[in-house]
């Protein structure tokens, strides 16, 4: 499909380890994002999930194959991306006024505006009052928040998550995923959402991957056609849900038994 | 430090309790009103203990030295005289000392400390951010540094003492050449310790090779710098006072040398009591300053250590 916005073909990574062996992290992956789509990668621990986002973003090549981002191969970081990372991220040392207004002004646009920029995205999601703070006054869900407004400043039109939500509390964490889906509805970005959360991923997605235990490959791609807008604290009573979710469960439970096997072999050993 | 510890007084044990009762204590009952004020006067009472016990040694200590030296039982010729330590150190500040008035000894000795420590840390940081920037010049570079780093520097003061002659120069360059490895080291350190995850962030966010030393590395390894100072200005006086012993005209590692070529050994002891206070007085001084630059770490990383 030339129109994906992101598309991963045939794409093998080997990491060197320090003891001196090659770890495969990904075995010929292919997968298509299509523009504007939400997508989820599901898979078991130490799959490769993330490291398909440092692929897509260039922060890491690939060993084999080849990631495209609106039509063109990845070389170093694409125009255009946003990344929220699973830990805290965001600059200690700036306020969250400068960690916000960090993006634009990297781009050029003078402080001023930039800031000015940065008030506006600092209000949307929900952190007016607190521009002078520093990341360790806030909470965890708030430096989400931070994290979020700092990669969508930049206006990306791919936008990398990965299990941005996994350090948080169950009900703030169900907070930000409606806060989520409500931004991103506003753009017209693709995103894709690494979690280890089934559930997260059919309520938030509009495709979820599934990739099987390391080293990782796609094992099949389910379309959610659940209605949007949606509830996430909603949407999991409905009948439809539990039929996506039972049909996926079905394929990753064995993935997720493999690397629990192999887990339970390596601490044995 | 008795000099720190006195802040970290809240405006609960500062003040009286009930004219100013802290938020939670507000709106809960009384009991918890109780709570906070019984707290915060058990926190005055163990500050109280500390100074009482601070207080008690120094007294034990030195007493015990004045009266062991005064019974004889310990050699005063050798082991001095408190009270022989402060009349000579009150003679030096009323009649000046063999090499002139005191203040300008310890002016002499420390502008040679201020001016080889800030020399010395500001070359180390810069190195250690350019080695740990650039991982070949690292790598080229490794066995000379650990090399350098090897030579014990104090016998460079008598390398200096040579080069530079008796001036300023020489005491300078020892402690610069002290201060510089120690700080240099903890600033690589500090840049290879930068979390990956914040680099790739301003990576993904545009930064370039500048602006991610600027934003990035520096601020990031600054704790580690900062201290790094700490000790760093410590043997910037070793430096500056070794100096002056390998041969000098001025300054208090001279006043100790003349003392103990004299056999003076209340003078030896009293130029060393001055030396402390004028790290006492530097500690403080760069606590200040490492509070007011790291204002964004959490308060109990940047606030009391109380050694």
């Amino acid at each position: 499909m030339a129109g994906a916005a992101i598309e991963l073909r045939n794409v093998t990574k080997r990491f060197a380890t320090p003891k001196g062996g090659i770890y495969t992290a990904l075995r010929d992956l292919t997968m298509e994002v299509a523009p504007g789509e939400f997508c989820a990668v599901v898979g078991p621990t130490g799959c490769g999930k993330s490291t398909t986002l440092a692929l897509i973003s260039g922060l890491e090549p690939p060993s084999v194959g080849e990631v495209r981002v609106e039509g063109r191969a990845v070389r170093g970081i694409p125009d255009g991306i946003g990344y929220v990372f699973q830990t805290d991220a965001v600059f200690p040392w700036k306020t969250v006024l400068e960690n916000v207004a960090a993006g634009p002004r990297y781009h050029g646009t003078p402080g001023r505006e930039a800031r000015d920029r940065a008030r506006e995205w600092i209000t949307r999601v929900g952190l007016a009052g607190f521009e002078d703070r520093y990341p360790h006054q806030l909470s965890g869900g708030m430096r989400k928040r931070v994290g979020l407004a700092q990669s969508l400043i930049t206006g990306p039109k791919i936008l990398l998550m990965d299990e941005p939500f996994s350090a948080l509390d169950v009900q703030t964490r169900t907070l930000m995923e409606d806060e989520l889906l409500a931004l991103w509805a506003s753009t017209s970005a693709s995103v894709v959402f690494v979690t280890h959360d089934l559930e997260e991923a059919i309520a938030l997605a509009d495709r979820v991957f599934v990739l099987t235990a390391g080293p990782g490959t796609v094992k099949g791609n389910y379309a959610v056609d659940l209605p949007r807008p949606r509830k996430v604290a909603e949407i999991r009573f409905q009948p439809r849900f539990t039929e996506i979710y039972e049909a996926i469960w079905s394929q990753l439970r064995d993935e997720v038994l493999v690397s629990y096997e192999r887990q339970k072999h390596a601490a044995a050993v | 430090m008795s000099v720190k510890s006195t802040r970290p007084r809240s405006s609960v044990s500062g003040q009286s309790p009930q004219s100013d009762p802290p938020p939670q204590a507000r709106e809960g009952n009384r009991n918890s009103s109780d709570l906070a004020a019984r707290r915060s006067s058990a926190a005055r009472r163990r500050r109280l203990n500390i100074y009482a016990l601070r207080v008690a040694f120094a007294v034990l200590w030195i007493g015990s030295w004045e009266l062991t030296t005064s019974l004889n039982w310990v050699d005063p010729f050798f082991f001095g005289h408190p009270s022989g330590i402060v009349v000579r150190l009150w003679t030096w500040i009323t009649d000046g000392t063999a090499l002139g008035p005191l203040w300008l000894q310890v002016a002499v000795t420390m502008q040679e400390t201020v001016l080889g420590f800030l020399v010395g840390s500001v070359l180390g940081a810069a190195f250690g951010i350019l080695l740990g920037r650039v991982a070949l010049l690292a790598e080229i570079l490794s066995p000379f540094i650990k090399g350098a780093n090897s030579i014990p520097r104090v016998v460079l003061g008598g390398l200096f003492a040579i080069m530079f002659g008796l001036g300023l120069s020489g005491k300078v360059a020892t402690a610069t050449v002290l201060v510089f490895f120690v700080v240099f080291f903890n600033a690589f350190q500090g840049v290879r310790e930068v979390d990956r995850n914040l680099i790739a962030n301003a990576r993904i966010l545009g930064a370039d090779n500048r602006r991610m030393t600027a934003e990035i590395i520096i601020p990031s390894s600054l704790s580690w710098i900062l201290a790094s100072l700490h000790i760093s200005f410590g043997l910037a006086i070793v430096g500056a006072v070794v100096g002056e012993l390998f041969g000098a005209t001025a300054g208090v590692g001279q006043l100790i040398y003349n003392a103990q070529h004299t056999f003076d050994i209340n003078g030896v002891f009293a130029g060393m009591l001055l030396l402390a206070v004028m790290a006492l007085v530097a500690e403080g001084i760069l606590t200040a300053i490492e509070n007011r630059l790291i204002k964004w770490r959490p308060r109990q990383l940047s606030g009391e250590i109380p050694i």
